[in-house]
């Protein structure tokens, strides 16, 4: 089985290039395998096409600027096509007053945005790398989360669409590798999204953009270029605030949303050589806010043990919320406690990265402490 | 409306105001502008929601957080909004209305209307970050905006001068390549011409416009503000007795003959009374149903919030004396 990891005096892959997703069984390689897919009934008559995940959110946002004149797409670099590609040929196909760059400055572009949205407007912002989100906090926050509620209903901001590159990528140190969804997940008003592929990114995205309220899309940047999916080229959405099982299992659950999930993968893979036969249910959260506590109950009332794991570190990470909310509804089903597999309480390290994020090796003891316990 | 709100807080009966003593002449702005150019507030332009027909019960609504109050009870008074008359609803953090004035205005460009963004702020607010990052993407992506800034020499206690070194606000708009114009804020016929030209370029030329209106703010910040802890009485009444907008707008009326103090005494009278009239009825409504303390987080309900709503609908019904809901008008 394929190491994710280089040799250790070797430098890890200029493109941050994870090997594991290229064969994982997540990932829908083929037409059928992918329309085979209940959500997506809706174009399963239709083309699919062979796109990684940046070529997926181009085309969703292709699309959304086709189908709705008031949407607009803008941020830092976007307009030459965007440090990883994302909005490339969207200013050729679109115009310069569609698909534009704005001065170097996120509080400017999550205000402005909120304002175009505040006017009935389709606003599509970019922050070039979640690790930069942190100056328009307080306008996602203060006001983006609260401008229907504060109103009345007078007013809203429903348009409104972040969309952010986040997530370790192999040489990202500690500003181009965070994953900051528990900061945001803490905001009654916002919904927060993390795809984990192309098909999926596509379809979340275009729902996130026509959803009624402000969403924060952090797309998990690792997967622009190594996951690769036949997706479908029509116009479809997939749902929010609903997770989806990934594989039916009676013994585990784990938990895990964008790029952790391939490292989950390989982690079950491990430990089913030290545990044969080990069934276990996984299920991509998919929304962070509002998350699909039903589906997650439902399947640890069937199995009885718990793993969560995620890239941002353990203290306060998403993962304690889960946990609790499992425990409060599951808690005499629990035949162990529930295991979060989570970065350490560090800022993102450079040259520690394999030490610090819970590779497959830590999601598998993980997996071995909930089934031993 | 101010005096009486004013002291209608000092007798508890609401929980906070602010007035707008001694920068009245701002009305000028609102009175240059078409009713659907969209207005972002800070918390002190009250004066354009009651030029563009903000009824004197929907004030007082709002400030009692009653059931007719359009927020829903949400904010604290003063926080006011309408849809209809096109005033955003306002909030409590400074100057984060500014750029969202910028990010509006485009949208008002692509649409093809005529109209124009307005977005108020004091000078103390033009020290945020977020005065800076608005400007800017105003200039480089051509919103029809005009930036008023109410110049009021104060920001709670702190004076001007040490809000900032330069020389006003105004000297930042040639910093950002933006038509920028100082006014007398306190007479409001240069305001209302200051602010016609604005729009006019903003809207014909698609040019963001800085206005810096000097002015005093003759009140305390708010009702949680004693001013007499940083200035001295003498220096405000210095202010209301040589540059009181009311007064000079007043004495030009006279001057022309269209008013004098007959007329002054029979309006003012007739004013308070309307002001008391609604005061009086906005303080025997209700507050709005409990059950509205759980709508608009998000277009609808999300699961948790329903689950939240039926806890605390058994709480109240299990403890009605203490979850008193007898002033919380009926659930629908």
């Amino acid at each position: 089985m394929k190491s994710h990891y280089a040799a250790a005096n070797s430098p890890p892959p200029a493109e941050g290039f994870l090997p594991g997703v290229a064969n994982s069984k997540l990932i829908k390689h083929t037409h059928h395998d992918a329309l085979r897919n209940p959500e997506l009934a809706g174009v399963a008559n239709g083309e699919t096409k062979k796109m990684n995940t940046f070529q997926a959110v181009n085309d969703a946002m292709s699309i959304a600027l086709a189908t709705d004149d008031t949407a607009c797409v803008f941020g830092e670099d976007v307009a030459f096509g965007g440090v990883f590609r994302c909005t490339m040929g969207l200013s050729e196909m679109f115009g310069r007053d569609r698909v534009f760059n704005t001065p170097l400055s996120e509080q400017a572009i999550a205000g402005f945005g909120i304002g175009m949205a505040a006017m009935g407007s389709t606003a599509i912002a970019e922050i070039q790398f979640a690790d930069y989100i942190f100056p328009a906090f307080d306008q996602l926050v203060n006001e983006a989360a609260k401008y229907r509620y504060r109103s009345g209903g007078e007013f809203n901001v429903g348009g409104l669409c972040i969309r952010t590159p986040c997530g370790a990528v192999g040489h990202g140190g500690h500003y181009h590798s965070q994953h900051p969804e528990a900061h945001f997940a803490h905001t009654p008003g916002l919904k927060v999204v993390v795809p984990r592929s192309p098909i999926q990114a596509k379809g979340l995205l275009l729902a996130s953009i026509r959803d009624r309220n402000p969403v924060i899309f952090m797309e998990p940047k690792i997967l622009y270029r190594a996951a690769v999916e036949m997706v479908p080229v029509g116009d479809y959405e997939l749902p929010l605030g609903k997770a989806e099982v990934l594989t039916q299992g009676t013994d585990l659950t784990i938990v895990g949303w964008g790029a952790q999930l391939y490292v989950l993968e390989n982690a079950i893979q491990l430990a089913q050589k030290k545990m044969p036969g080990l069934s276990v249910e996984l299920i991509d959260l998919r929304s962070i806010l509002p998350w699909d506590v039903e589906t997650v109950c439902n399947s640890v009332n069937k199995t009885g043990r718990l793993l969560i794991a995620h890239e941002a570190p353990k203290t306060q990470g998403f993962a304690a919320e889960i946990a609790t909310t499992v425990m409060e509804r599951c808690f005499l089903r629990l035949e162990a406690p529930i295991q979060r597999m989570c970065s350490y309480d560090t800022p993102f390290p450079l040259v520690f990265e394999k030490f610090h994020v819970p590779d497959m090796i830590r999601c598998a003891e993980g997996i071995e402490k909930a089934m031993k316990f | 409306m101010d005096l009486i709100l004013y002291e209608a807080q000092r007798q508890g009966r609401i929980s906070f105001y602010m007035t707008n003593a001694g920068e009245e002449a701002y009305i000028g702005s609102a009175a240059a502008l078409e009713p659907e150019d969209e207005i972002f507030g800070q918390y002190r332009e009250a004066g354009t929601l009651l030029y563009r027909g903000f009824t004197l019960d929907q004030f007082m609504n709002q400030c009692y957080s009653n059931d007719m109050d359009l927020g829903k009870g949400r904010q604290m008074p003063v926080h006011y909004g309408s849809k209809a008359l096109h005033f955003q609803t306002i909030s409590s953090p400074l100057a984060t209305q500014l750029p969202q004035a910028s990010g509006a205005a485009y949208a008002i460009k692509r649409s093809g209307k005529k109209n124009c963004v307005m977005c108020y702020f004091g000078e103390g607010a033009a020290s945020e970050g977020d005065f800076h990052a608005a400007l800017n993407i105003a200039a480089t992506t051509s919103c029809p905006v005009i930036f008023f800034c109410r110049n009021n020499g104060f920001a709670i206690s702190t004076p001007a001068n040490e809000q900032y070194k330069g020389d006003g606000i105004a000297s930042r708009g040639v910093g950002y390549g933006m038509h920028t114009i100082r006014v007398d804020g306190n007479d409001v016929w240069a305001v209302y011409k200051a602010t016609q030209e604005a729009r006019k370029i903003a809207v014909e030329k698609h040019k963001p416009v800085l206005i810096e209106a000097m002015t005093y703010r003759v009140g305390h910040h708010s009702t949680s503000d004693d001013s007499s802890a940083y200035r001295s009485k003498k220096e405000v009444e210095d202010w209301k007795r040589h540059d009181n907008p009311m007064v000079r707008m007043r004495k030009w009326l006279e001057s022309k003959g269209w008013w004098d103090e007959a007329r002054e005494n029979a309006h003012k009278a007739t004013q308070r009374t309307a002001v008391l009239k609604s005061f009086a009825a906005a303080e025997k409504r209700k507050k709005p149903a409990v059950s509205e303390m759980f709508n608009d987080v998000y277009d609808k309900l999300t699961p948790n919030l329903i689950e939240q709503k039926k806890e605390l609908e058994e709480l109240i019904k299990k403890y009605p004396a203490h979850y008193d809901t007898s002033n919380y008008a009926k659930e629908n």
